[in-house]
């Protein structure tokens, strides 16, 4: 594959994807939780709060150091697989201000060669509110392109093509009398919340209250990440926690 | 009995105070002044009734009496200002109740003697106060020790402590409990070289093995033992078999059947104590009881969910002799003294010979009398599980289980609080670790993994070193990094992670056809399984304290429940016995089974049922393994009869399906049961095996624990629920406290991730170690099942039918009623996601 890209005469077929339309503007959802906005040869992900685990440490809570490394070898795969002109990074893309200062060399050496030869927005979350350091791309609050606009955090009410992370979104369904939770895509429509990209984030259940004023109730749909495919699933058929 | 009053050990006032009663000191307790006198830790083994616990107290009594005497004026006399006896017991209940108890002689006998209790639930401002002035005699819990060792203040508590006495030591030894007092043992006995331990404990089947937990083992090679005292039992307990005219049922655990019989027998006999297996079960028992009370006789019932305020009731009430009957789980299992119970009645099967005893035990506390006893077996199997149990308590019988072995997660959590006292040198503690019976097998290289695992995690990629929280002095001692985290340690303390909790909170219905948001305040149940509560979906109906409750919502940290207008619940909640069964009694099963000669002490309609599988199938065999073979509707039944337990069938059940759906035998799921396990799969099994494509002997090929139980558990649930314990315990993950619930559900680092991340990144780290053992030893059953598999090689007989066998019965109709393992998750959410798509196109 990369003998491919560097020969730089083909481009590949992107990987399967599910289309849909996100108001009005057609994206696809990869099971690996990104976004592809093929039109435009951008990907979306969100949430890689990256260096979380050293954040804990800091205070005393030493979970594993290779939340990094993890999420940063799956990035690699999916940019590999599409090799996107541009990505979009939605915000908490660090899991505090200063994660990206903490940043081991060697993983700020891997994260420059998947920056190379593509454009590269860091949108800020409300876990990285600033800029990072010491690393290529463009810093901004939030973007418009065409139809969409990027943010961390979804805003109030009704907003058309709006695309956005910040909640985690998962969800459960039952059947046989068990019950399977998984981080996946959300959307009325109008408005896409992706799931967290990162390797140690939990989820939130899209029937929680926080998704009341995002989503109109029951109005919605849930695209769950599966091992090779992704389980569409209308709000009516999903459980609570 | 025959008592032996001993004047020369005996001081005058404690003589008078044993006339006054018209006692006299038995045999045993003067055995163990004796023993103490002399400076030896001892093991006192006796049945329920025999003043076991005033036994353990009376040497302290007269050390404490005697000192006093020496030196008027000054209480504590010569013996500086720290505590003098530590008693520990298991349950913080049984500290509180055995207090009481002492109090009594104490006052009679005029002792300058003071008794404080220290537990959870002690204010702040008296654990501070005891600290200043400790008391003569503390009774406390192992995790109040592990707190007073981790600080300076309670160190010098506990400097001199002259006895420890360590009540119900056979309970507290099966469990991670055990190992945090273990440990903290042996820090005592660094604190105070000549402290005397005194274990307290009911029949075992391994004595030694608690006098050698005794024991500080420092000879290397030799088992180091405790003096043992040992009371025989009273008089043999009358046990009977319940000999019902109604049918046994073939399967199930409810006991129904048995009904109309039990609440005769309550209403014949003054106190009753009705003991099931499971929490399901006694609500169950419970309901049903009610039912049928036509004399509304006072029937209570008494679980470890329950609300403690609506426990504390039943218990009064017990007390104060108004109830004539409880229903009642494991959580009346231990010492609390309930006064006069007339009559035992055990639903369902013992498992244990043991556990079986104790309770019985509890029958009488006056030894002297026999206890009385009322086996009721829920089904068939448990007819025969009950016939071994009674044999096994009229040849006095145990089946406790062995020692275990120390936990590293337990290790981890004592080092950070040896730490917290003080600056340690590794070589040292690690000689004190040894030393105790339960980690003796500890080797160097792990201990030194334990340590890196507090001070940074223990990763291989030593990214956190300067985030250490403990740190190598240039002396070459560790110390804690700050004073934050013997604060953290603090709040971490303990072994028992509970699964995590709701509180059943009762509200008016929805379904009343309200349209107000649901009532708050309304009256708290008590807690259930988180779990449990996320198999329902509003409106199911379940059983809990004793009524039928239907799920409303979950809000924050409560379950809204309303009450049921339905007659039975929707979702049965039996999640089988707690217990497996134990290799003594399996062994006694498969013995009767195997032999037809024995069959004359079985009810008819049993003894029948095996003479049908003798004339259809053939007898499993004592030694060796039974497999049937047989088609039903359009699928294939693989039925074999190991009697090990469902824990170990179960592990066994999910190898066998990997190794089937290898071989292409297409295995669509299993279920087991205590005695048996089936699997189902789609290709003629007897065909494969008539034509050789398929060999038995080699499906159960000791090999199965290797490769193909690594695989199954990367992504095993249970592995996942182990993991959680066990970094709760080791302080990988922080415990959840009152008042954060609100939010825990969220925003917590889920320990299932971390699992994920470890197993892929250091598949050799300490806590996947932890973790290991843990299941290994217990939800697996790995050791039984490795057990099995060596004990039928070249032993296995297969029968192939044409139907169905009368033994296969029960675990056939477990179907359905127990969890059905072996399906992919993927191939669920495909199905329900492809029924959407049905839909749509209907």
């Amino acid at each position: 594959m990369t003998a491919l890209r560097n020969a730089g005469q083909f481009r590949r077929v992107a990987p399967v994807c599910h289309d849909i339309a996100v108001g009005g503007t057609q994206l696809g959802l990869h099971d690996s939780g990104v976004a592809w906005w093929a039109e435009e040869q951008t990907l979306v992900v969100a949430d890689l709060h990256l260096e979380k685990g050293s954040s804990y440490a800091r205070r005393g809570v030493m979970l594993p150091p290779y939340d990094t490394a993890a999420t940063l070898e799956r990035l690699a795969m999916v940019i590999d697989a599409f090799d996107p002109a541009r990505v979009i990074a939605l915000g908490d893309s660090f899991h505090d201000a200063e994660g990206s200062d903490r940043l081991p060399a060697p993983y700020r050496a891997f994260l420059t060669t998947l920056q190379l030869n593509r454009e590269w927005i860091w949108v800020t979350g409300n876990h990285d509110p600033v800029a990072p350091v010491r690393l290529c791309g463009e810093c901004v609050d939030e973007m418009t392109l065409g139809d969409l606009t990027f943010r961390h955090e979804p805003q109030s009410g009704p907003q058309s093509g709006e695309v956005c992370g910040h909640l985690h979104p998962a969800a459960k369904v039952r059947r046989y009398g068990r019950s399977i939770r998984r981080p996946c895509f959300a959307t009325d429509g109008n408005r896409l919340v992706l799931p967290a990209f990162g390797a140690l984030t939990g989820g939130l259940n899209v029937m929680d209250s926080a998704f009341a004023s995002v989503f109109p109730p029951r109005r919605f749909s849930a695209f769950m990440l599966g091992a090779d495919r992704l389980y569409p699933f209308t709000a009516a058929k999903l459980i609570a926690d | 009995m025959t008592a032996t009053p001993d004047p020369t050990c005996l001081p005058d006032c404690f003589r008078a105070w044993f006339k006054a009663r018209g006692w006299t000191p038995r045999a045993h307790q003067v055995a163990l002044i004796e023993q103490l006198a002399q400076g030896a830790s001892t093991l006192l083994i006796a049945p329920t009734g025999a003043g076991k616990t005033l036994a353990g107290f009376l040497p302290s009594l007269i050390e404490l009496s005697d000192m006093s005497r020496r030196k008027p004026g000054a209480a504590r006399g010569d013996r500086g200002q720290g505590v003098h006896t530590l008693y520990i017991s298991p349950l913080k209940a049984l500290a509180v109740d055995i207090a009481r108890n002492l109090e009594a002689p104490v006052a009679e006998m005029g002792l300058p003697v003071r008794i404080e209790t220290r537990t959870g639930d002690t204010p702040t401002h008296k654990r501070q106060r005891q600290k200043l002035v400790p008391p003569d005699i503390l009774l406390t819990t192992p995790e109040q020790i592990a707190l007073l060792l981790s600080d300076p203040g309670g160190m010098a508590m506990l400097a001199d402590v002259r006895t420890v006495i360590l009540d119900e030591l056979h309970a507290l030894v099966t469990s991670k409990r055990g190992d945090l007092l273990a440990l903290g043992l042996a820090r005592l006995r660094q604190l105070s070289p000549k402290v005397r331990m005194v274990g307290l404990s009911a029949t075992v089947a391994e004595p030694d093995d608690l006098r050698a937990f005794l024991m500080a083992q420092i000879e290397p090679g030799k088992r180091r033992l405790s003096e043992m005292v040992s009371v025989k039992g009273g008089a043999a307990p009358d046990i009977a078999i319940l000999d019902s005219a109604e049918r046994v049922p073939w399967s199930g655990h409810s006991a129904r059947y048995a009904l109309a019989d039990i609440y005769s027998l309550i209403k014949a006999h003054g106190v009753t104590l009705v003991f099931v297996n499971t929490r399901s079960q006694a609500e169950m028992v419970f309901q049903d009881l009610w039912k049928i009370n036509e004399d509304t006789l006072p029937i209570a019932l008494h679980h470890g969910s329950l609300d403690v305020g609506q426990r504390r009731k039943v218990e009064a009430a017990m007390a104060s002799g108004q109830l004539k009957a409880i229903v009642a789980t494991s959580s009346l299992d231990m010492g609390i003294d309930w006064g006069d119970v007339d009559l035992v009645i055990n639903i369902g099967a013992p498992k244990g010979a043991s556990r079986l005893a104790q309770r019985i035990g509890r029958a009488n506390h006056r030894m002297d009398e026999p206890s009385k006893a009322v086996l009721v077996p829920a089904n068939r199997f448990e007819v025969l599980e009950c016939r071994a149990a009674l044999e096994a308590s009229l040849c006095g019988g145990q089946d406790t289980p062995p020692l275990r072995k120390g936990a590293l997660d337990v290790l981890a959590q004592h080092v950070l609080g040896v730490a917290c006292a003080a600056p340690f040198d590794a070589d040292a503690l690690f000689n004190e670790i040894r030393a105790c019976e339960t980690y003796r097998h500890l080797d160097r290289s792990t201990f030194d993994k334990v340590i890196a695992f507090v001070a940074t995690g223990g990763y291989a990629l030593k990214s956190y070193d300067r985030y250490a929280k403990l740190k190598l002095g240039p002396d070459g001692l560790w110390r804690i990094a700050n004073p934050k985290i013997a604060q953290q340690y603090r709040l971490n303390v303990g072994t028992i992670v509970e699964a995590p909790m709701l509180k059943v909170r009762m509200v008016r219905s929805k379904a009343e056809g309200r349209k107000t948001p649901l009532g708050r305040g309304g009256r708290v149940l008590g807690e259930i399984e988180e779990w449990f509560v996320e198999q329902l979906t509003p409106g199911d109906t379940f059983l809990f304290a004793g009524e039928i409750l239907r799920f409303e919502t979950i809000l924050e940290n409560e379950a809204y429940v309303s009450r049921a207008r339905a007659t039975s619940p929707m979702i049965p909640s039996y999640q089988g016995g707690k217990f497996p069964l134990s290799t003594y009694l399996a062994d006694g099963v498969r013995r009767l089974i195997a032999d037809p000669k024995q069959w004359s002490q079985l009810p008819g309609q049993v003894r029948d049922w095996l003479e049908l599988q003798r004339v259809k199938s053939v007898l499993p065999r004592r030694d060796g393994m039974l497999v049937e073979t047989f088609p039903r509707s359009d699928k294939h039944y693989l039925v074999c009869y190991p009697f090990e337990g469902r824990l170990a069938h179960q592990t066994l059940g999910m190898l066998l399906t990997r190794r089937l759906e290898r071989l292409g035998a297409k295995p669509m799921g299993f279920v087991a049961n205590d005695y048996a396990l089936s699997i189902w799969c789609l290709s003629d099994l007897s065909l494969l095996i008539d034509t050789g494509r398929l060999s038995l002997d080699a499906l159960f090929e000791e090999d199965i624990l290797g490769d193909d139980l690594d695989a199954w558990l990367a992504d095993s649930s249970l592995m996942k629920r182990t993991f959680r314990t066990c970094a709760v315990i080791a302080g990988l993950i922080e415990r959840r406290h009152p008042g954060q619930e609100k939010n825990g559900r969220q925003i917590t680092v889920s320990s299932d991730l971390i699992y994920d991340v470890l197993r892929q990144h250091e598949p050799d780290h300490i806590l996947l170690t932890a973790t290991w053992n843990d299941a290994a030893e217990g939800l697996l059953d790995i050791s039984r099942l490795g057990e099995l598999l060596a004990r039928i090689r070249g032993r296995i007989t297969h029968t192939p039918l044409d139907r169905v066998s009368p033994l296969a019965v029960p675990v056939l109709l477990e179907i359905g009623r127990e969890p059905v393992y072996g399906e992919a998750q993927d191939a669920i959410l495909a199905e329900a996601a492809d029924d959407l798509i049905g839909e749509a196109l209907a």
